[in-house]
């Protein structure tokens, strides 16, 4: 439905945009998530017309939409500030896109209360919008942008300005709202939690490039690189080395640590290259005597911990070392403390669990 | 003590504000039609004011000069206020420059070459010079508030309204017109209190039958300071005084609250 092909900008010799591809199929909530600084509201205000691509080219069903105009594109956008007119109240600014394309008077009234109603903001239209609450304004930005019923709306980091209970239940009514218009939303955010928490797919940017596009979960789980499975999540790092064993299974040198069974893929599997053993800090078990039964442990002693409700933080020092941590779900409810900081303990992982990046995944 | 003395300072101070405006006003209730005795209050000067078919001439005139200045400069000072913002480099940096030019020059240079510009055309002198004039320099105040009102918009409004499917006519029209009319509001107060009350720049461009209050009054005052002048003063006083107040007013509620 949205095609994106080759798309590049500078701004003076500050390269925002590398080549960017990206296809978005009808009705599809992607996120576009990335550190600021990374091109991805620039890609979003070149999909909003508000910018021009120095090279490159969009299409939206079919047409080629490079060179027309803000607004002559069915294409709407919720700025991260809002940008509710502060002197119409909330049912004019609704109305504001439908009196733009001369829609009949009676029908601009139906389709604003129509609006109004989806936004939980029924006979409210009266009030002018510097009364409005954070949550509310977010809303009547949405349904402003989503009343002429574009083709494509974009959001730009829309639920930025809120507090966090807020947040989350706008994070659900916006992926309500979407499943029940069926409009193809494009949402960029730098929130990795937000991203995960509404997205069919997740396009997550580095340095003026979409580095991984894929489903939260191929996301979070397979990380084609080092900077996407930092960006979505906690993740420790241990160097080493790799080869292959006399049973010739891949394994990973760490030095004065121990040898790990990592499971590279074809492109990595390089003997004595350098590399790094990743695993997410949820994944690893603490144990105090040595188990038998995980496929990788490392010796390491606590050097603080933490209670942060539904699960314990352990900041740990590996014997050659490398600091990492470790997440425990806080199961019982008088868990009694099995681990205190200055044990010595050990760390377990499974092989699948771990990830291996070498050469410029590192970057 | 401390405090008497602060009280005492505070007091000199404004009487030396406002001390000569209270013997102004004083006296143009005072029976005696000549010298500073007093003698009884009254409101005959006043009356007699109201009769006097050449004040009401001046009146009149001022009045209408006021209005158009206050036209003009709002047209001029609005375009002026966006091209300042809004044109990018050089050019727009020039014109900001060169449009708040009158309101630093001294107003008997821009008075005098005025004239001179008006003779070297030979444009007749009138209510329409006196005009011109008033608003070369009413417009610099407008275009000043008009551009700081605009600064202080988010320039996402007018995105979002293109965004929204308004053309660049109408952005203008529904966003950021209504977004300048605080300032455009108390810039125009301000214009019609400075063209209402101008003496200098009125006195070099105003022709036969463009008299204004102020030349009005500087032309009676040749025959000394009488009972009559002081009740003219007066009522300009006191309205200058509230065009001020309701310009001042309204640019600090509106203007300044931002976008």
């Amino acid at each position: 439905m949205l095609q994106v092909i080759g798309v590049s900008k500078k701004f003076g010799q500050k390269t925002a945009l590398n080549s960017i591809d990206l296809n978005v199929s009808h009705g599809e909530f992607v996120s576009i998530l990335g550190p600021s600084g990374c091109g991805k509201t620039t890609l979003l205000r070149i999909l909003a017309g508000l910018e021009k691509p120095d090279s490159g080219k969009l299409i939206l069903d079919e047409k080629d939409i490079t060179q027309v105009s803000a607004h002559h594109r069915d294409v709407h956008t919720v700025f991260q500030r809002y940008a509710l007119f502060p002197h119409m109240n909330i049912f004019d600014n609704v109305a504001f896109g439908l009196r733009c394309s001369r829609v009949a008077e009676p029908e601009v009234k139906r389709r604003v209360d129509e609006m109004l109603e989806l936004a939980n903001l029924s006979g409210q239209g009266k009030r002018t919008v510097t009364s409005l609450s954070g949550g509310e304004q977010q809303r009547v930005a949405l349904i402003r942008a989503l009343v002429n019923m574009p083709k494509l709306l974009l959001l730009d980091e829309p639920l930025g300005a809120l507090d966090l209970k807020l947040r989350l239940q706008l994070q659900q009514e916006l992926v309500a709202i979407q499943r029940r218009v069926k409009t193809t939303f494009v949402f960029v955010t730098h929130d990795q939690q937000e991203a995960l928490n509404m997205s069919d797919r997740v396009a997550v940017m580095n340095k003026a490039k979409i580095v991984q596009l894929g489903t939260p979960l191929e996301i979070y789980e397979f990380p084609k690189c080092l900077f996407v499975a930092n960006f979505v999540g906690n993740i420790n790092r241990m160097d080493g080395k790799l080869r292959q064993d006399d049973a010739g299974r891949w394994v990973c040198d760490v030095e004065s640590l121990g040898t790990y069974f990592v499971e590279p893929t074809e492109e990595n599997k390089v003997a004595g290259q350098p590399g790094a053993l990743c695993v997410r800090s949820e994944k690893l078990s603490l144990f105090s005597r040595k188990p038998s039964t995980v496929d990788n442990v490392a010796e390491g002693s606590i050097r603080a911990l933490t209670y942060l409700g539904t699960h314990t933080q352990f900041d740990l020092t590996l014997k050659n070392g490398t600091g990492i941590q470790v997440f425990q779900q806080n199961t019982q409810k008088t868990a009694k403390k099995v681990f205190q900081a200055g044990d010595k303990v050990f760390v377990g992982w499974h092989t699948a669990q771990s990830h291996y990046f070498t050469g410029n995944q590192l970057q | 003590m401390k405090r008497l003395l602060e009280g005492l300072g505070v007091f000199l101070i404004y009487g030396f504000l406002f001390l000569p405006m209270v013997v102004l006003v004083t006296l143009s209730f005072n029976k005696a039609p000549r010298g500073i005795t007093w003698e009884g209050f009254t409101l005959d000067w006043y009356s007699k004011l109201l009769n006097d078919q050449g004040i009401l001439d001046a009146l009149n005139n001022s009045l209408e000069i006021a209005f158009w200045t206050t036209v003009l400069s709002s047209l001029i000072g609005v375009a002026v206020g966006i091209t300042k913002v809004r044109v990018p480099g050089w050019r727009g940096l020039g014109i900001s420059k060169l449009a708040s030019l009158p309101i630093l020059l001294p107003e008997i240079v821009q008075g005098l070459s005025l004239l001179c510009f008006f003779v070297l055309f030979a444009i007749p002198l009138g209510k329409f010079t006196v005009v011109i004039s008033h608003a070369s320099f009413g417009s610099a105040y407008v275009a000043t508030l008009v551009r700081a009102r605009l600064k202080a918009m988010d320039p996402l409004l007018e995105e979002a309204a293109a965004d929204l499917g308004a053309h660049e006519r109408a952005v203008f029209i529904k966003i950021t017109l209504p977004q300048l009319w605080p300032a455009v509001i108390s810039g125009a107060l301000m214009v019609f209190t400075l063209s209402f009350d101008d003496f200098i720049v009125s006195f070099f461009t105003a022709g036969v039958g463009a008299t204004t209050l102020p030349l009005k009054i500087y032309s009676m005052l040749k025959f000394g300071v009488t009972p009559e002048v002081n009740a003219l003063s007066a009522l300009i006083l006191v309205v200058s005084l509230l065009l001020v107040t309701v310009a001042f007013w309204h640019q600090r509620t509106k203007v300044a609250e931002g976008a």
